[in-house]
């Protein structure tokens, strides 16, 4: 080697944070930053896959810690979200279903995808029971296989599991804090979890409209806007079928008396 | 850790592995970049994106063929070909070597000794990174990789495609002229 003493003064280390850019811009490391929400202060930690975690904690250093374990990869603390997540973030907690999110969802099943899929389908401010996600996947009978999955979603918020009740139109459990943090976000959407579960157990499962003969989820937008001389109730489709209503093509009420 | 045994690992698994690579390889390939750039922003951005294209490059790849892989010249490879699809550059040339070449240069300053003589070192390596990125490329290119990165002459025959004959001369030529330039902006302290 004949280096040349005017020309190796030229080198020098590349700027510190280089190397952690390109880990995470590859996904083999993760940033975590703060997200202000309707129940406080949330973790979101994203690499360059996509998000991979919504989560609360203590502080930063506890989500990082955590979220290290749970995912295996260096987890390194952000003062904020960068502008082209945080802007998409902000738009679909506010109910824009257009905003586009990836998500680094490496190491879950089909299932769990396709489960955290179909609750994307969900529209802000309206719910659906376990039994309908089971049924809109093909898989019917998986009820508790669903619950499961949504209570295993790595990315709740951006990931509407929240909006998934009990098929006996009770709220449920809630894997972010526990269920008043669910009730607390449904609220903050506009929907009255106690009136829901009310009408539930008085047998109110659909809303029929008795000028369209079109019966729907009770917290569908087509039902809310029936008016309350034209509104029926039914306990089941079946029975709303035996009267001659059918069923809604945009929120596709199921036969789900079987899962309870 | 050389890089025979480093690609071995990398064809073993290459998320567990990838890390070394860059830690091993962020600084030259940084350097590479600023240098036929002159410019910190695209060196930044030029060195993270090769790495990028690395990692998905070495995703798709069989295991033989990435053990088998001459990382030094293939990384530097990457590095060069982005800095070519890039054409912006973000300083203006601090002085026209040509036209101090054609002026036949006069050396207009030396560099001062004093208490400030770091920033001044610091002041003139960065003048002489200028003067090395206002090179032509077909001589920039090959004078940055031989005497910045190290790399041998069988190695930039690897990265340009070029006979090792032809990178000789043109690594001669780009140091001849990077001289006279030096010595024209009274840099002649960092060539002796």
């Amino acid at each position: 080697m004949t280096d040349n003493p005017m020309l190796t003064s030229l080198t020098a280390p590349a700027p510190a944070h280089l190397a952690d850019d390109v880990l995470v811009e590859v996904g083999l490391a993760d940033r975590m930053a703060p997200l202000g929400t309707a129940i406080g202060v949330l973790w979101v930690a994203w690499n360059g896959r996509g998000v991979a975690a919504v989560d609360l904690a203590e502080d930063g250093p506890a989500a990082a810690a955590h979220h290290q374990v749970v995912s295996g990869r260096r987890t390194l603390l952000a003062d904020a979200l960068p502008a082209s997540l945080a802007g998409p973030i902000a738009r679909r907690l506010s109910g824009d279903r257009s905003a586009r999110i990836t998500l680094d969802l490496r190491g879950h099943t089909d299932f769990e995808v396709a489960v955290w899929e179909k609750a994307l389908d969900i529209p802000f401010g309206e719910v659906r029971p376990y039994g309908w996600i089971a049924a809109e996947i093909g898989r019917p009978k998986a009820v508790r296989a669903v619950g499961t999955a949504l209570g295993h979603n790595p990315v709740p918020l951006v990931v509407p599991c929240h909006r998934v009740v009990r098929t006996d139109g009770t709220i449920g459990q809630y894997s972010l804090g526990g269920p008043g943090n669910k009730r607390a976000i449904l609220a903050a959407e506009g929907l009255d979890p106690d009136g829901l579960e009310t009408a539930a157990r008085r047998g109110e499962r659909l809303i029929g409209s008795d000028t369209t003969h079109i019966v729907c989820w009770p917290t569908c937008r087509h039902a809310r806007r029936v008016s309350a001389a034209h509104r029926v109730p039914f306990r089941s489709l079946r029975d709303a079928q035996a009267r001659g209503y059918r069923a809604c093509k945009v929120c596709r009420p199921t036969a789900i008396e079987a899962a309870a | 850790m050389d890089d025979r045994t480093l690609a071995g690992l990398l064809a073993d698994d290459l998320d567990a592995a990838f890390e070394t690579l860059v830690r091993a390889h962020v600084d030259r390939c940084h350097a590479i970049a600023l240098r036929v750039t002159g410019s910190h922003h695209d060196a930044e951005e030029v060195a993270q994106e090769a790495f990028v294209r690395a990692y998905r490059a070495l995703a798709g790849y069989p295991p033989e063929r990435i053990s088998s892989l001459r990382l030094r010249p293939w990384l530097a490879t990457i590095v060069v070909n982005l800095c070519r699809n890039r054409h912006r550059r973000a300083a203006p040339p601090a002085l026209s070597l040509t036209a101090l070449l054609d002026a036949g240069a006069e050396p207009q300053a030396t560099l001062a000794s004093g208490p400030a003589a770091t920033a001044e070192r610091h002041d003139a390596r960065e003048r002489l990174g200028t003067l090395l990125a206002n090179l032509p490329e077909r001589y920039r290119v090959p004078v940055v990789l031989r005497h910045v990165d190290s790399l041998s002459y069988a190695e930039l025959a690897l990265v340009l495609g070029k006979p090792e004959g032809t990178l000789k001369a043109q690594v001669h030529r780009g140091l001849a002229m990077l001289r006279v330039a030096a010595a024209a902006a009274g840099l002649e302290e960092l060539i002796a």
